[in-house]
């Protein structure tokens, strides 16, 4: 296994690198080109760009994708965070059950999650009419009886999904915990209240920033879950690029592409070069 | 008695996923047994008959997906575990930067490559090859057809979820003791021996997690083949998704073919880990 990478390795390494960037690279490119052909080059230009950011229907799908995720992404990481912390001191028999439910999203095919998250939606919505209408006539309130898909619902579906990546990047950060240092903190007078703060909390941070990091991306890129649970009035970003790629050939389309891109590969560099760095340092210590 | 107090934290969430998970997974159980009129039935079920070509054709296309995928991901993940540090992070970088662009956008790059008017048909023109050809063969061809081919959506499929088959492999290998390998040569094993004894029964659990994480993406997509297929190649994704959003509206049927579809792929995968003795699940990276 140890021996010097061959020609033969690095040339496949190569292909396989040429066949995951080529059609990107294309893409790009053709974001900057003066006609809507998808293959003839036809000059320089930066007119989609500025088509996009004066086309309302991404705009507001941009703001509904950031909003989406940033609210999901938090109230995940919350609810994860305390759902973890119950799950790990729970006894086996409670636990494995729990868990394997809670793997069912990840696990399950999307578009079932999917599917079965709009029929409840919409059962619910039929039960919900027949409530509100009675209370309505009974009690003269003004309830609304027709609910209909949208932000909120497809809120609760991103919740739904992001909760259980939450749970599994927390789990490992709470098993590596030295259990007595709770007993310890409230031997030492804290209330279990403050033992959760000050002591665990902070022991298992970096599950939970990795958790909401998780989930953050999850949210932005999900499509299929979206789908089926936004209705007809919401979109987020990724439903509006269907929706065009289905209906009619926009290099905006590229544009929206270019500028992610750039944005994810900006993202991932800094990220990895603060690893590196932190690496070193610490590889550093270890030397002094 | 401590312990139970801090148990009770998961108490709101077990009553989210009975509500959200369980629940609409059991009403898709519910709707599968149901006519339109809400009386039980099992018409649904012998309407999938029906549309046996899509479950054949999606399983078909997922499993060449798959299988391509684990070809082109395991020598690849072998490969880039033998790299140098700084190679094997800006590798796995760039391998993981496309998973983090939408897959939409990544197989909407696709659709203008394989267009009959498209870049590759062009390049294939401009180095002559269809002269070539018609030269050859006395035929009258002025492009390749790909697009809204079974090929193009198992192309699709491949592209798009080759870094989920190399990823869980990789993060295997990396990690492989190389004491073993070197015990097994001195040993007197050759490669081939060493590869089969020992390598490739180490790093099952990363291609079991690799294939799952291929497979079940590919057999239930419907964008991918809506796009590279043209909407002529129907899987069962699509089959749902005309269920629920399209003219064709049937949630029952649709709820039918989702529950046979995850009853399918459940079995597939248990009898897959049951083969590779049911180990610990490689979690990705």
């Amino acid at each position: 296994m140890n021996r010097k990478p061959s020609l033969f390795s690095r040339l496949m390494t190569g292909l396989i690198f040429l066949f995951l960037y080529a059609p990107i690279f294309v893409l790009i490119i053709f974001s900057f080109n003066n006609s809507k052909s998808r293959s003839v080059w036809a000059g320089f230009t930066l007119d989609w760009y500025d088509k996009l950011f004066h086309d309302q229907m991404i705009l507001d799908a941009l703001y509904t994708t950031l909003a989406v995720s940033v609210l999901a992404a938090v109230i995940a990481t919350v609810a994860g965070t305390f759902a973890a912390i119950g799950f790990y001191n729970m006894k086996k028999r409670w636990r494995t059950p729990l868990m394997t439910v809670n793997n069912i999203p990840m696990v399950n095919a999307e578009i079932v999650t999917g599917v079965s998250l709009c029929l409840f939606f919409v059962a619910f919505f039929n039960l919900w009419g027949d409530f509100a209408h009675w209370v309505n006539g009974a009690f003269g309130l003004q309830l609304p009886e027709q609910l209909y898909l949208g932000f909120g619902t497809m809120l609760i579906a991103h919740i739904t999904f992001n909760i259980p990546y939450v749970i599994l990047s927390i789990m490992p950060k709470l098993r590596q915990m030295d259990k007595n240092l709770v007993d310890a903190a409230q031997d030492l007078g804290c209330t279990w209240m403050q033992a959760f703060w000050k002591v665990v909390v902070p022991e298992i941070k970096p599950g939970i920033i990795n958790g909401l990091l998780i989930a953050f991306t999850m949210s932005v890129d999900d499509f299929v879950i979206s789908y089926f649970t936004a209705g007809s009035s919401t979109a987020n970003l990724a439903m509006r690029i269907y929706a065009m790629t289905k209906k009619r050939i926009s290099p905006e389309v590229n544009a929206v592409s270019t500028l992610l891109f750039v944005t994810v590969l900006v993202l991932l560099v800094i990220i990895n070069v603060r690893e590196a760095r932190q690496e070193r340092a610490a590889a550093k210590q270890r030397i002094t | 008695m401590k312990k139970n107090k801090l148990a009770l934290f998961s108490a709101p969430y077990v009553l989210w996923m009975a509500v959200f998970v369980v629940i609409p997974i059991l009403m898709i159980v519910v709707y599968a047994f149901s006519s339109a009129g809400g009386g039980f039935t099992l018409e649904n079920f012998a309407r999938i008959g029906d549309y046996m070509v899509v479950f054949t054709r999606s399983f078909k296309l997922a499993f060449i997906a798959t299988a391509i995928c684990l070809l082109l991901g395991y020598p690849v993940s072998c490969f880039l575990a033998r790299e140098g540090p700084r190679f094997q992070r800006v590798a796995m970088m760039l391998i993981m930067l496309p998973m983090w662009m939408n897959f939409l956008l990544r197989t909407y790059a696709w659709m203008s490559l394989l267009e009959n008017t498209g870049l590759l048909n062009r390049f294939f023109e401009a180095i002559g090859l269809f002269d070539l050809i018609n030269g050859i063969f006395g035929t009258n061809l002025e492009y390749f057809k790909m697009i809204n081919t079974q090929g193009a959506v198992v192309l699709g499929m491949v592209y798009n979820f080759l870094p989920f088959m190399i990823l869980p492999i990789y993060s295997v290998i990396v990690k492989l003791d190389h004491r073993l390998i070197e015990a097994a040569r001195d040993l007197g094993a050759d490669s081939a021996t060493v590869f089969r004894r020992v390598t490739l029964p180490l790093s099952l659990p990363g291609v079991l997690s690799g294939i799952t994480m291929v497979f079940v993406p590919a057999v239930s997509t419907f964008a991918i083949s809506q796009l590279l297929g043209g909407g002529k190649q129907l899987l069962l994704g699509n089959l749902i998704e005309m269920q629920f959003k399209g003219t064709a509206y049937n949630p029952q049927l649709g709820s039918a073919v989702a529950l046979v579809m995850m009853l399918v792929v459940v079995v597939c995968m248990t009898v897959m880990n049951r083969f590779g003795e049911g180990e610990e699940q490689a979690v990705m990276l």
